[in-house]
């Protein structure tokens, strides 16, 4: 339902930015033909009348706008994937270049290969040097691609292990972006053990003494998603989900039956508010309405704040006090 | 002493024959065919083949308990831990029928059993899952059942076996299963910080959730013969990549000649490597 109305709202988003622009040029006519002689006034005159209609257009348009918006209030989870999957949403790159600053990129897992499905390096957060990294999955089908959907191989997991391994050795705090539709199954990540590569991440990251801050941005799906997720403080935009699998892969598994996601959706209990009820996560930070990829300056202030708070406290805990919160985060669980 | 009881375990167990009893039932009472070569031996010979079939040599999956009565010293071992209650987190529709239906039928309370008792004289925290209760997947129960028994062996500094079965995720349990590979692995991660042995046996079929935790994260790493091993089902990769498996992928031998397998051993063997590895590690 909601990629209906989003249709509609990105059709009405491109006829208001036409209209605005050509507003804007009449409006400099206008500027430009009070500022000099009088003989231009009937032109203008015309002009003016123009420049009413079109604002009276625009207003009408943006009233439609939030009309349509207004339904995005109330999403059914199946939407919320949909949000969450959405090629314009902020993604681990857009957040890196909008919350930090300084970023320094590091490649490789040092082992064996350099997987571009995660991306991660160091930089500055408020000033504190931190370990950031997460899934890239990239806006457009030839980044997709490269970037083999967000969907890791065991050497990138060994690559995030790398990295945060690192930040305990130098004492900076990790925050990860989670965004992926799971581990990618094929021969080659088998051979070289994707379980393993999986299994040692959770053990090794329940050990950090540093503050670790995981977000979960759009889909985090499987063991894919927990093995760069087991945080002090795990945070979610508000459409995005967090299942063990995805809805499809569920349905699949357990009616044999892919075309069942809706009914899936319903029961994975898989949004934020579900994970927070949970206790799987502790906050939920807000995002304008009809998704996160209609204004990246209010998700990353959000963001930034949220992020702030809670490291903020973090950063209060002594070394052994981090681990043992984490360790019982997850001990409590079932 | 040790052969006349390890007599009168195995003719304990003959009364009740483990496995798939369901398929059981059906067969003549003293034949039993094999899955994969179809042909029939007689109980008493699959009994003392450990159910390997005797004529082909294909692995028949044994109940947890069957496996404990194996191991330990004359078959003698304490469960813990074992009324830990199935939970239904989810409110997930029919789960908790199915859960009372799988009881019913396995006498299980859960995937997952654990025990302590002596493997050639060494005091040893076992856990085993068992692939007939929900193919052995990982619930809030099962993980909580494998996190106490680590966190007893690492309290006990006692070494810590674990024999893993199991399809995966429990799906009915959702997130709540997800999160039981975080907490079974900081568990592993707390047990080997603590300087513990602990010796994964993987057995057919470790897949998910339980291959990318617990089961992946032994100092000695064993598998039983022709299991299939491995984190994506080999259904979800070949619809991936549509293209057609290499023969024998993610099969134990496999793994072994991939570098995640320290020894492939039979059960017959299992015991005797057992005592063999705690011998080398225990003080």
């Amino acid at each position: 339902m909601i990629d209906k109305i989003l249709e509609k709202v990105e059709k009405l988003d491109v006829q208001i930015k036409e209209l605005e622009s050509e507003t804007a040029q009449v409006t400099r006519g206008l500027v430009k033909a009070v500022g000099s002689a009088q003989e231009v006034l009937e032109d203008t005159e015309v002009e003016r009348e123009d420049w009413k209609a079109h604002n009276k257009e625009i207003s009408k348009l943006k009233s439609m706008r939030e009309y349509f918006l207004a339904e995005c209030e109330h999403l059914t989870p199946e939407d919320r994937v949909f949000l969450a999957r959405h090629s314009m949403r902020p993604h681990v790159d857009d957040f890196i270049e909008g919350l930090f600053t300084d970023f320094f990129e590091q490649k490789g897992d040092h082992l064996f290969d350099e997987d571009l499905s995660i991306y991660g390096g160091i930089a500055f957060f408020h000033g504190i040097p931190v370990t950031v990294l997460g899934h890239r999955k990239g806006h457009t089908m030839e980044d997709n691609m490269k970037y083999n959907f967000g969907m890791p191989c065991p050497e990138g997991y060994r690559k995030a292990l790398r990295l945060m391994k690192q930040a305990e050795k130098f004492k900076r705090p990790i925050i990860t972006f989670i965004d992926t539709p799971g581990a990618y199954p094929g021969v080659e990540a088998e051979e070289h053990g994707q379980g393993e590569a999986i299994a040692v991440n959770l053990a090794k990251m329940s050990q950090f003494h540093v503050p670790v801050i995981s977000v979960i941005t759009g889909e985090g799906n499987s063991g894919g998603a927990l093995a760069i997720g087991v945080a002090n403080r795990v945070l979610m935009l508000e459409n995005a989900v967090y299942s063990i699998l995805s809805p499809e892969g569920f349905a699949s598994i357990l009616w044999k039956d892919a075309q069942r996601k809706k009914e899936a959706c319903e029961l994975m209990k898989l949004t934020a508010g579900d994970l927070k009820e949970a206790g799987v996560c502790e906050e939920v930070i807000k995002e304008p309405i009809g998704g996160a990829q209609r204004n990246y300056k209010a998700v990353m202030r959000e963001m930034d704040a949220t992020i702030w708070k809670h490291l903020q406290e973090l950063m209060k805990m002594s070394p052994n006090e981090l681990k043992n919160d984490r360790q019982s985060k997850y001990r409590k669980i079932g | 002493m040790e052969s006349l009881l390890n007599t009168i375990s195995k003719s304990f167990v003959m009364r009740s024959f483990p496995g798939e009893s369901q398929e059981i039932k059906n067969e003549e009472p003293e034949f039993v065919a094999c899955k994969k070569c179809k042909r029939r031996s007689l109980k008493r010979n699959w009994i003392d083949n450990y159910y390997v079939c005797p004529n082909c040599g294909k692995y028949r999956s044994i109940s947890a308990s069957y496996r404990m009565s194996l191991i330990f010293d004359s078959g003698i071992y304490k469960e813990f831990n074992a009324h830990i209650k199935a939970a239904d987190p989810m409110k997930f529709p029919d789960y908790a029928k199915k859960l009372e239906e799988k009881k019913k039928e396995t006498g299980l309370e859960e995937a997952a059993l654990s025990a302590v008792g002596k493997i050639g004289g060494y005091k040893t925290v076992v856990i085993a899952l068992d692939s007939r209760f929900f193919m052995g997947s990982m619930s809030s129960v099962v993980g909580e059942k494998v996190t106490r028994a680590i966190e007893y062996a690492t309290k006990k500094k006692l070494p810590l076996i674990i024999f893993s079965a199991s399809g995966g995720a429990r799906m009915q349990e959702g997130i709540y299963s997800l999160m039981q590979m975080a907490k079974t692995s900081a568990a592993i991660a707390e047990f080997h910080a603590a300087g513990g042995l602990y010796i994964s046996y993987l057995t057919h079929p470790t897949t998910g959730g339980v291959t990318a935790s617990f089961a992946s994260l032994g100092d000695i790493t064993l598998a039983e013969p022709g299991a299939l091993i491995g984190f994506a089902g080999p259904r979800v990769i070949e619809q991936t990549i549509h293209k057609k498996l290499p023969h024998g992928f993610q099969k134990s031998e496999y793994l072994e000649a991939h570098g995640f397998v320290d020894k492939i051993v039979p059960r017959s063997e299992m015991r005797e490597t057992l005592i063999q590895l705690l011998r080398l590690h225990v003080k």
